[in-house]
Formats: C-alpha cells, sequence, structure tokens
C-alpha cells in the first residue's frame, strides 16, 4: 500500500525535490497515472536506506509540469516517456526528445491515455472519448 | 580540432539488442553522448488494461527473458500486497531458489558477453559452458530454460522434492568449482586488466547523484541492493551485498562474478533452510488500491507501481527496470574515453534494452 506520499503543488514541485536531494535522497523514477479523463496523477519517488518517499502532483489535462531534471538529471529520460505516453509536457527538460523517444515524428496520439480527447471539426470543442479496455 | 558524429549502433557486435548514441568525437576522444531509444517499445504497461491481472504474470515475464522470473516475482508480489495475502514460507524459499538461479545465468551470460567484447573467445565459451548448466538446472525444475513462469499470485506452481535439491546442490557444487578456475583468468589476466581497468570511471558520489541501480552502483562503493529489503525471505538468510569501490568496469565485473558465487550460497541457504508445506495458497478476489513493490534484479533495482480497481483489469502498471536507470550514467561516464572503449564501457553497465522499452 501506498505509504509516505506527499501532495506537493506544481509551483512547489521544484523546490520541494531540491530539498530532499540535498537531505541525500536518491532519485528512482516517476509514475504517471490517468485518474479520469480530466486529471492525472504523477508520483515522485525517492530513496534514502532502502526507504522509499512519493511525492504526488495531480494535473489537469493540458497544464505542463516544471521539470526536476535540473535537479536530478536522472529525471530526463522518464519524463521524455511520460512525454511521448501521455502527451504531458514537462518545461525545462534538460534534453528534450519533444515526444519523440519512443514515437516517430508525426505521431499526436498519446498511447497510454484511456481517454482520447480530440479536436472535432465544426463542432469547435473538443470531445472525449473513452478507449475500450476489452482485447479486439 | 573538427568534430565528427559517429552512430554506434543500434545494430552493433556487441549489442544484443538495438540500443543507439550519437556520439560527438574530437579525433578518437568522446565528447558528448545522446542516446536514441524506441527500437523495440512494445507498450506492455499499456497492455494492463486490456489483459485480466493474472494474465498480466505472463507479460511481465515478456518484459525481459533473462530476469523473467524476478519480474514475474516482483508483479505477484505487488497483487500480493494489495489483496493481503500472505504466501506460504516454502513458496518464499522457492522463489529465492529460483531468482538466484536466474541471477546467476544473467551474470554468465554477462560475464561471457563482456569477454566477447573485448575479443577474449575462449573466455566468453568458458562461462557459456557454466551458464547451460545452470539452465539445465532451470529446465529440470520447471521445464523450461529461460521463462520458467513459476510464479503465480498466492505462492509458487513447482515444488521441489528432496532428490531435487539434492541434484541442484551438487550442480552448484560444479558450478562454484567451475568459476573458481575461470577466478584467475578473469581477474588477473594481463589483457582482461589492460581492457577494463581505470575505463567507465564512475564515481561513488555521481553513482548517487544519478540513481544508478544493481551492480553498476555496487561497483562504485554504494551498498544498494533491494534484497536487503528482506522480500520473500531473505530476511531469514545471511546476505551481506557485494560491494567495489573502484567504479570501473573492471569493478563491475568483479562485482558479477562474485554475485555468483554469492547467489551459490543464497540457495544454498534456502535449501537448508526450506521448511515443508503448502506452495500456493487460493486467492479470491480481484485486488483493489495502489502499492509499490521492489526487488533486485541481475541488473538492479526493479520497480513495480501498481494501481489495481477491484475489477479484473489493472488501472496501471509502472515499470521501472534497472538499465533505465543506469542509461544516465553511461552518458555522465562516456564524455572524455576513448571511442575504442565504448563497447566495453557501455556492456559494462549490463544493458538490457528489451527491460527498457517495456
Amino acid at each position: 500500500m501506498l505509504h509516505d506520499v506527499t501532495c506537493v503543488s506544481r509551483e512547489a514541485l521544484v523546490g520541494e525535490v531540491a530539498k530532499i536531494k540535498v537531505q541525500g535522497y536518491r532519485f528512482v523514477t516517476l509514475s504517471c497515472v490517468e485518474r479520469n479523463e480530466e486529471n492525472f496523477d504523477i508520483f515522485y519517488h525517492f530513496d534514502k536506506n532502502l526507504s522509499l518517499k512519493h511525492f504526488k502532483i495531480s494535473i489537469t489535462r493540458g497544464l505542463s509540469v516544471p521539470s526536476i531534471s535540473p535537479v536530478y538529471f536522472a529525471a530526463f529520460l522518464v519524463e521524455n516517456e511520460i512525454q511521448d505516453l501521455f502527451g504531458i509536457t514537462f518545461e525545462g527538460l534538460v534534453v528534450d526528445y519533444e515526444r519523440t523517444l519512443y514515437l516517430e515524428p508525426e505521431i499526436r496520439s498519446t498511447p497510454f491515455c484511456r481517454y482520447t480527447v480530440t479536436e472535432t471539426p465544426g463542432v469547435g470543442k473538443a470531445a472525449v472519448v473513452e478507449s475500450s479496455t476489452e482485447d479486439p | 580540432m573538427s568534430k565528427t558524429i559517429v552512430p554506434f549502433g543500434p545494430q552493433h557486435p556487441v549489442f544484443p539488442e538495438p540500443l543507439h548514441f550519437k556520439l560527438t568525437v574530437e579525433d578518437e576522444i568522446i565528447t558528448e553522448v545522446f542516446p536514441a531509444l524506441g527500437f523495440v517499445h512494445r507498450g506492455l504497461e499499456g497492455l494492463a488494461i486490456r489483459q485480466d491481472f493474472q494474465q498480466m504474470i505472463q507479460v511481465v515475464e515478456r518484459v525481459c527473458g533473462i530476469c523473467s522470473m524476478i519480474h514475474a516475482m516482483c508483479y505477484c508480489q505487488g497483487i500480493e500486497e494489495l489483496m493481503e495475502v500472505e504466501i506460504p514460507p516454502r513458496a518464499k524459499m522457492l522463489r529465492i531458489i529460483w531468482s538466484e538461479l536466474h541471477r546467476m545465468q544473467s551474470h554468465l551470460l554477462w560475464l561471457g558477453l563482456f569477454a566477447d567484447s573485448f575479443g577474449f573467445e575462449s573466455l566468453f565459451m568458458q562461462f557459456w559452458k557454466i551458464r547451460e548448466r545452470v539452465l539445465d538446472m532451470n529446465e529440470a525444475t520447471t521445464g523450461n530454460r529461460v521463462i520458467v513462469s513459476v510464479n503465480v499470485i498466492g505462492g509458487v506452481r513447482r515444488d521441489l522434492d528432496d532428490q531435487q535439491m539434492k541434484w541442484i546442490l551438487s550442480n552448484l557444487a560444479w558450478v562454484e568449482e567451475e568459476m573458481g578456475r575461470l577466478e584467475t583468468t578473469l581477474l588477473s589476466d594481463y589483457t582482461v586488466k589492460k581492457r577494463t581497468v581505470g575505463k567507465g570511471v564512475l564515481v561513488k558520489e555521481k553513482a548517487f547523484e544519478l540513481g544508478t541501480a544493481g551492480p553498476t552502483a555496487r561497483a562504485s562503493g554504494l551498498a544498494q541492493d533491494m534484497r536487503m529489503l528482506g522480500y520473500a525471505a531473505f530476511d531469514q538468510l545471511d546476505f551481506e551485498p557485494v560491494v567495489q569501490t573502484d567504479g570501473d568496469c573492471f569493478a563491475r565485473s568483479k562485482v558479477r562474478f562474485q554475485e555468483v558465487l554469492q547467489s551459490i550460497d543464497l540457495i544454498r541457504q534456502a535449501i537448508a533452510k526450506i521448511s515443508q508445506g503448502e506452495i500456493c495458497i487460493k486467492v479470491k478476489g480481484k485486488p483493489e488500491g495502489e502499492t509499490f513493490t521492489r526487488v533486485e534484479q541481475p541488473r538492479g533495482e526493479l520497480f513495480y507501481y501498481i494501481k489495481a480497481n477491484g475489477s479484473k483489469h489493472l488501472e496501471r502498471l509502472r515499470i521501472r527496470t534497472p538499465t533505465f536507470a543506469n542509461i544516465p550514467a553511461l552518458l555522465s561516464i562516456l564524455p572524455g574515453m576513448w571511442l575504442s572503449d565504448v563497447p566495453v564501457v557501455v556492456l559494462s553497465i549490463d544493458p538490457c534494452i528489451s527491460c527498457t522499452e517495456r
């Protein structure tokens, strides 16, 4: 079960991450979860003496997230991965593949999103479609 | 001095799998490295929302063949935690036996490939000869040589009888003896040292800062091994991580060589302490909640995040493999090196691209 998860705001994220780096935490990884059609959660996992600490930020679809790669360089790969698979933009990435880490440049879809936002021509607003979880 | 960009990979004799580095060199010295991934990305994490959580065991086993058993163990541990299931003590010991056999065959595979990377063909074949015996043990006890498929939610699907355990012990004695014969060659030979000592040095502070995992971290002096968490039944065994301090390619090969011997010791301890009883309990219901779970794969820390909502499909499965954690370290150690040393240094982190590109 989840232990030691601290919710932080987007604005405070980089500062909090910098603080725990000073405290001697090792960067483990990030986990991105699509909560619903509007929201994502991103967990930031750190380790110190085999004990995990997690930060969680909740973001609305379409908003960008500050990159922690200037603090923990190792985060750049997983942040690029999340950009590819979930379409979330990270600001200030030290190495930005611009959604081509895994995907071809022409791909605009977000492969790991259950909900896909599409522009409907003529309607002028976005429609939200939930993809099927059943095997085709 | 003009700069030249040299493509390294995705197809290269030292890579069993595709990985690409764009190396900027001045003369023959590397000044910049830019990695490119995505040649074989399969999106296996995405299958979690389509497949039954029980079927996902077969999927995670195929994230990587070389450490398939450990992927499945990590996944099952996570699901068991969500379902509040305590597996039988015998199943825990059996998981240790097969996971350590897996670590041995993975390290032996790497030791062979590493010898091959600097042209020591006979050493390569000697290590793989030993590895064959470990694969024989997998085959005889599980029916498969690499993807052993022994884990189920609630325990393991196969048992070992006394005769099989005696047979494993006798084979381990043979493996230990053969490893002893190769120790002098790997750790004292002029050719090996010439190609590995002082190459690709990663100091302890840098290894920590870059989030390095597994033998790569331990070769730089970080005593960090997830088996110290005591998962499965590791808390009942005497265990100390193998640590070296030089942080170079030679130290990484020493760590892996010693870890093969350590795995032999752990299997002996597990066999000595294994109790009689059930190997699996019946699990009813469906998982619900969120959890993180970690185990030590041959290449380092394996991290799973699992989110379940009480249905047969998981809501999210996130897998962080150790090679993914070790690539930033590689980007740090390659600049300043000779181009001719790149194959040896890249291989020294034991890159597993099928893990990285789940």
